[in-house]
């Protein structure tokens, strides 16, 4: 059996449709509190053009920013047990569920994509803030677990986006240990040679930074996102102190050494394209290749019949995949 | 001894007894019978009051000012405990502590949050709150057990990892990750026990083990009753109803498959006898450490790799219906 024909069967393209909007629509800069004609916020990428402050998006409109002509295959998800642990506390866990699902059209708060970027075929977790919080439940560490799998499946790079107030309580240590299980999924990818970016986004905080979203290659982070482990409430009430100007924002983490780079959400597209073919791509006359360190011969193979090679990131479901389940024999070797 | 509020009852009957054993003294007098009758009431009560603590009770008891930390057991069920410092790239972070000792003649390296005794000890160790170069130390120790096949036990007690300006600046996230992340790499026998406090990220960092053990009447949660209570309930007083929701005790976890085994405490909980505790945790990481060392290293790491994999993940056989 193969996990494709089970994973990946509906192929939905995702094509940009105009979202209606009713040409008076006007809306304030969180930030500065400037009013920006709605349309003028599309065109700046919802950059507030006073003030350059980075709005939130939604999961859609982060692919729709990364994946070339706004094309893209979203995967179906493995389902996760509902509501594990039957929490309830003023409302129960599986209403509020419900309802964010109703509010977001989401099933949860993560989505999985693949599909172009400046011609390279990425596989894309993205994680969506006004899901109850981007919060990571079993459903989360599915997302990254199989974004993971499919990277290498597809051989390509994987690039996370998150945005989450951390761990799911509602579904109580289950939440938690998605933190090691999505952090056995990313060691698995980079064992096998592909990149690993994580591009953090406001606000990104406790379980989620503390698993997976500090493990990438490379962080990039967007402007004045909130980055952290522990709430600055949290922290305020600890210390006692009021804290530093700029706490936990990306310039700081950069000054920290927590993200290698902080980049403007208009110019974040071509800084991904940029390193991923750096990466990829040591030799400009060669074609885009991943780096597979465990499969040599084949990489060999590639460069000699790059030309009949152009679809060699295009998964074929016909084909069973082996890789994905020689868990075992991997560990065995070093 | 320090009393819980529920022990109240339990309180006022030794409160009794130790008065009657004054009166008789002093008069010389023999009421040995009605001493004997109390104590035996008051074993009886202990008892059955902790055969049904509620979670709440087990987290007040979980936090036991009188319950052995994690030196008591590394000084009394090991031998030539050597406590090894820093994570050779700031400092040395006393909310953890680690180092080889030997195990019924096996080395064998601990690792633990302390959360002290006293307030000169509990400043010390900053209530067994650690800092990223706390986690960076326990990475650097478990490598180090790693790279010469030393077998690593993990003691668990902690309200979490420590919210401060400085454990952000020096990356706390991502200190915690990477504890995680070496613990699910290395390639040794791990287990950890959680002898009181599993206080989430800080608690998850140094055991993500292949076997993962809780006392009778210590819990492990995602986040403290208290701030679940006032993030979800927006009332810091609601606790209790947070503490029952979120499922943190050992028997709710091991019902859900989520932890591996329960070792049981003695009657009243491990603070009342210490030396009965260190038995039954010496039984258990025997137990473990004897099936896990014929298990060879990639396997090791592969099963445990697995386990946390499938943590989430229904049955690929559901899938295909
Ligand atoms: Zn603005």
């Amino acid at each position: 059996m193969n996990w494709l024909t089970n994973f990946v069967r509906p192929r939905i393209k995702k094509l940009l449709q105009p979202r209606e909007a009713p040409d008076n629509l006007w809306l304030q800069c969180p930030n500065c509190k400037e009013m920006i004609f709605h349309r003028e916020l599309e065109k700046a990428l919802h950059v507030c053009p006073s003030c350059q402050h980075h709005i939130r998006l939604t999961a859609n409109q982060r692919l729709e920013l990364l994946f070339d002509n706004k094309e893209w295959t979203e995967i179906q998800l493995p389902n996760v047990p509902v509501d594990p642990i039957k929490f309830k506390d003023l409302k129960k866990y599986s209403d509020r569920l419900k309802l964010a699902q109703e509010k977001t059209g989401m099933h949860d708060a993560a989505i999985v994509a693949h599909g172009n970027m400046g011609k390279i075929n990425v596989v894309v977790a993205v994680i969506d803030f006004s899901f109850l919080g981007g919060s990571m439940g079993a459903a989360v560490g599915e997302a990254i677990v199989s974004a993971a799998e499919l990277a290498i499946v597809q051989e390509s790079p994987l690039i996370v986006i998150p945005s989450s107030g951390g761990a799911r309580m509602q579904e109580g240590v289950l939440s938690l240990m998605q933190m090691p299980r999505t952090t056995v999924a990313i060691n698995k990818l980079r064992e096998k040679g592909y990149p690993y970016i994580v591009i953090l986004t406001d606000p990104t905080t406790g379980g989620v930074t503390a698993s997976f979203a500090m493990l990438g290659d490379i962080h990039i982070a967007e402007p004045g996102a909130v980055v952290g482990f522990a709430g600055a409430r949290v922290i305020e009430q600890t210390i006692r102190e009021t804290l530093p100007e700029g706490f936990q924002r990306s310039e700081y983490l950069l000054e920290h050494g927590m993200v290698d780079i902080v980049v403007h959400r208009s110019d974040l597209k071509n800084k991904v394209v940029q390193l991923l073919s750096l990466i990829m791509r040591p030799d400009p006359a060669a074609p885009i290749l991943p780096l597979n360190k465990n499969r040599k011969s084949k990489l060999f193979e590639s460069i000699k019949s790059s030309e009949h090679n152009s679809n060699s990131n295009i998964i074929d479901p016909s084909i069973p995949d082996t890789s994905l389940f020689e868990v075992d024999g991997n560990d065995n070797k070093n | 001894m320090h009393f819980l509020e529920f022990e109240k009852p339990i309180a006022e009957l030794e409160g009794r007894i130790a008065e009657l054993r004054h009166v008789s003294e002093v008069a010389g007098t023999s009421i040995t019978d009605e001493i004997l009758k109390l104590q035996s009431k008051a074993t009886r009560d202990l008892k059955v009051t902790y055969q049904n603590l509620n979670p709440w009770q087990k987290t007040l008891v979980a936090r036991h000012p009188d319950r052995p930390h994690f030196l008591d057991y590394a000084n009394s069920i090991f031998t030539e405990f050597i406590i090894l410092s820093g994570d050779r790239g700031f400092s040395d972070d006393k909310a953890i502590l680690g180092g080889l000792a030997r195990f019924k003649g096996r080395s064998v390296m601990i690792i633990g949050q302390e959360k002290g005794h006293d307030t000169e000890t509990r400043l010390k160790h900053n209530f067994g709150m650690a800092k990223p170069e706390g986690y960076r130390k326990a990475q650097r120790l478990m490598k180090m057990a790693d790279h010469f096949g030393i077998p690593v036990i993990t003691f668990v007690d902690t309200a979490g990892a420590y919210p401060g300006v400085g454990a952000e600046e020096r990356g706390q996230s991502e200190a915690i990750a990477r504890s995680i992340e070496t613990c699910l790499n290395i390639r040794v026998p791990l287990i950890s026990i959680i002898i009181g406090e599993g206080g989430s990220g800080g608690a998850i960092a140094i055991s993500s083990a292949n076997k993962i053990l809780m006392l009778e009447h210590s819990i492990f949660s995602v986040i403290s009753p208290e701030g679940c209570a006032s993030i979800l309930w927006r009332d810091g007083d609601k606790s209790k109803t947070a503490a029952e929701s979120l499922k943190l005790t050992a028997q709710d976890l091991k019902k859900l498959g989520l932890i591996d085994d329960i070792i049981q405490e003695p009657v009243g909980g491990a603070h009342r006898s210490k030396e009965e505790v260190f038995k039954k945790v010496t039984e258990k990481i025997d137990k473990n450490l004897k099936e896990l060392i014929k298990v060879e290293g990639g396997q090791l790491r592969a099963r445990r790799r697995e386990k946390f994999l499938a943590m989430g993940r229904i049955e690929k056989k559901n899938l295909s219906e």
